[in-house]
């Protein structure tokens, strides 16, 4: 459950203050499925970057699971994405040196997973992105949505509540960004929040919830038919 | 994140980079390389000398006129100074029981001729006793006669470069050679010796000590070198020596008497200082190579900004961002010092093969201190760019900003 309660976010540019989010107020229960769209510059990445502990507000209040998060330590927010959040870009973000096994393994390893634990979750989060015979593959050995796919299951391998995706699809071909959008939407069904910042329209139009942010605000918090 | 893990990441993140990892390990290695090498030439050089005073054995005693305030050094600037007589020789050896043996010992330059051929030698004026007092050997014919000292003797014993160049492959025995304006025969040849302290003991002729005094016309003798008949009783016999000689000089002590400890103590510490000044030469190698590390590092981290972001993103605290890049500085200067090692201990078996005479080993202290120092400059350059990969803003650095 994520509660954001007058939430801004300003950023001082020189001698100018850019008001990025401003007067933010949303609700997101656990297992929604949100879209947050908007131009660039709305502060739709702002936002996602604060609801993955990655920024913090400037003022107003950020509840996850009932505690405030927005006040936190960096050694304790590091904490919360690592328990409560994956993160999925619109670059990847693998580590080319790494295989497919080893970046998944990554977050266990961050998080101090035993070893033999985190081989046999390696194996489950690969089979449920439908690439476990690409485990030892490494990046420039894979297609674009094999990447992103690979990306997905290092989000979910430490089984957060919450998984935020940046623009998703924004580097893939239409045939393969469906096949992601598929699986986090299967994710989403089996109770993971989901959050993807989109301007694809018709990536945004899938989702149950359909935030619209203009110039840092909401300008329309809607349900989709 | 355990150690393990931390250091399976380090070394992958070092493998991404082979060209420049390998650069910098080279640059570590000559660091660590040079600080051995060198620190083992200068402890060669010691060796060297110890060795040598060594085979002069451990039990002598060097007389020569004037007086120096200082012990160790031979005197430079003596004053007036009472000449060093063979009456001296004769006193010592009268009245210092303790004395074994005894050889006083002239040193001049002359020229040397036989037949047409001339050579400019030096030539040193002694007795027998000089033999086993600096350990020499006869090759053929005999050393010098046992006369009375006064007496000199119109012989010479030559060395073998002398032979060489003077006789060729005639037989020199028996042949006369012309020193100065004198004439000598030749009655023996010494066995090749080389380099002793100082004098191609190949290229001498050796000539009765009072001969040779009237061949330089001169009134005193260069040393006199005593042989005790223990190591144990080596400064009562220099107290007797002096004086004896003190009073044979009108009470005024106006002769040193080194033992052989005090000169090797002098070398000692003048290779040593010299040992130093070359590690610390070396150090400043290191300490390049120090500054290598830091810069790659730099390199790295603002290189892989995106992949400090997606560790931050994934969970990792600055804590163990620091710890990351910090380790991965580590493993360099470590892996470097170690390959420095490799080279500083090749070197030197190198170096003691191609000169066996120099007993270059590294010293156990500059191999110590060369890895500690190595390992250290990794810990210590590692820890600014490791600090800024640790304080990277995340949505900053994920951007790749």
């Amino acid at each position: 459950m994520i509660e954001l309660q007058g939430l801004s976010r300003h950023f001082e540019v020189g001698d100018q203050i850019v008001r990025a989010l401003q007067d933010i107020h949303l609700e997101i229960p656990d297992g929604d499925y949100l879209a947050l769209m908007g131009p660039s510059g709305s502060g739709k990445s702002t936002l996602l970057h604060i609801l993955g502990c990655l920024d913090r507000p400037t003022s107003g209040r950020y509840v996850l699971d009932g505690r405030e998060v927005g006040s936190l330590p960096e050694d304790e927010l590091a904490e919360v994405r690592s328990r409560k959040i994956g993160f999925v870009f619109q670059f990847f973000h693998l580590i080319p040196r790494l295989t497919a096994a080893e970046n998944v393994e990554l977050p266990m390893i961050i998080a101090g997973v035993r070893p033999a634990e985190r081989r046999e979750r390696v194996e489950t989060s690969l089979r449920a992105v439908g690439l476990t015979d690409r485990a030892a593959h490494r990046p420039d050995q894979l297609s674009g949505g094999q990447r992103q796919r690979v990306a997905i299951a290092r989000a979910t391998v430490m089984g957060p509540s919450i998984l935020l995706a940046d623009e998703p699809t924004g580097n893939l071909d239409r045939a393969s960004g469906f096949e992601v959008i598929e699986l986090i939407e299967k994710m989403n069904r089996e109770g993971l929040t989901l959050v993807v910042v989109t301007h694809d329209p018709e990536v945004g139009q899938r989702a149950r919830h359909i935030l619209k942010i203009v110039d840092g605000r909401i300008s329309s918090d809607g349900r989709a038919a | 994140m355990s150690a393990v893990d931390l250091l399976r990441f380090a070394l992958g993140a070092l493998r991404g980079h082979r060209l420049r990892t390998s650069l910098t390990l080279l640059g570590m290695a000559i660091g660590v390389g040079a600080v051995i090498l060198l620190t083992a030439l200068g402890e060669g050089a010691r060796g060297y000398v110890t060795n040598e005073f060594m085979a002069l054995g451990s039990n002598l005693l060097i007389v020569l006129p004037g007086k120096t305030e200082t012990t160790g050094n031979a005197p430079i600037l003596g004053g007036t100074t009472r000449p060093l007589t063979l009456e001296d020789c004769e006193a010592i050896q009268r009245r210092v029981p303790r004395v074994r043996r005894l050889a006083p010992l002239s040193v001049g330059s002359a020229r040397v001729g036989h037949r047409d051929l001339r050579r400019e030698v030096t030539v040193l004026g002694s007795t027998p006793d000089l033999l086993p007092v600096r350990h020499l050997q006869i090759g053929i014919g005999r050393f010098l006669p046992d006369v009375e000292l006064d007496r000199g003797a119109p012989v010479a014993v030559i060395g073998r470069t002398v032979q060489g160049e003077l006789f060729g492959t005639e037989n020199p025995l028996g042949q006369a050679i012309r020193i100065g304006d004198w004439r000598f025969r030749v009655i023996g040849v010494m066995a090749a010796k080389g380099q002793s302290l100082g004098i191609n003991m190949d290229d001498v002729v050796i000539v009765p000590v009072s001969s040779a005094l009237r061949l330089f016309n001169q009134p005193s003798l260069f040393r006199i070198l005593i042989e005790v008949g223990a190591h144990s009783e080596i400064d009562a016999a220099r107290r007797d020596v002096m004086r004896v000689l003190r009073e044979r000089h009108d009470n005024e002590e106006d002769v040193t008497v080194l033992t052989q400890d005090s000169v090797l103590g002098a070398f000692n510490r003048i290779l040593g200082a010299l040992t130093l000044a070359l590690a610390g030469i070396a150090a400043i190698s290191l300490s390049v190579a120090g500054i290598g590390i830091m810069n790659v590092m730099l390199v790295s981290v603002s290189e892989r900004t995106p992949e400090i972001g997606l560790l931050k993103a994934l969970g990792a605290p600055p804590r163990q961002i620091l710890k990351t890049f910090l380790i991965e500085a580590i493993l360099l200067s470590a892996v470097g010092g170690l390959l420095g090692l490799l080279i500083g201990y090749a070197g030197s078996a190198v170096l003691a093969q191609a000169f066996p005479a120099l007993p270059a080993h590294p010293p156990g202290w500059a191999v110590t201190a060369a890895l500690l120092v190595s390992l250290a400059a990794g810990a210590l350059f590692g820890v600014l760019p490791a600090r800024r990969a640790a304080r990277l803003y995340p949505v900053v650095a994920l951007a790749g900003r």
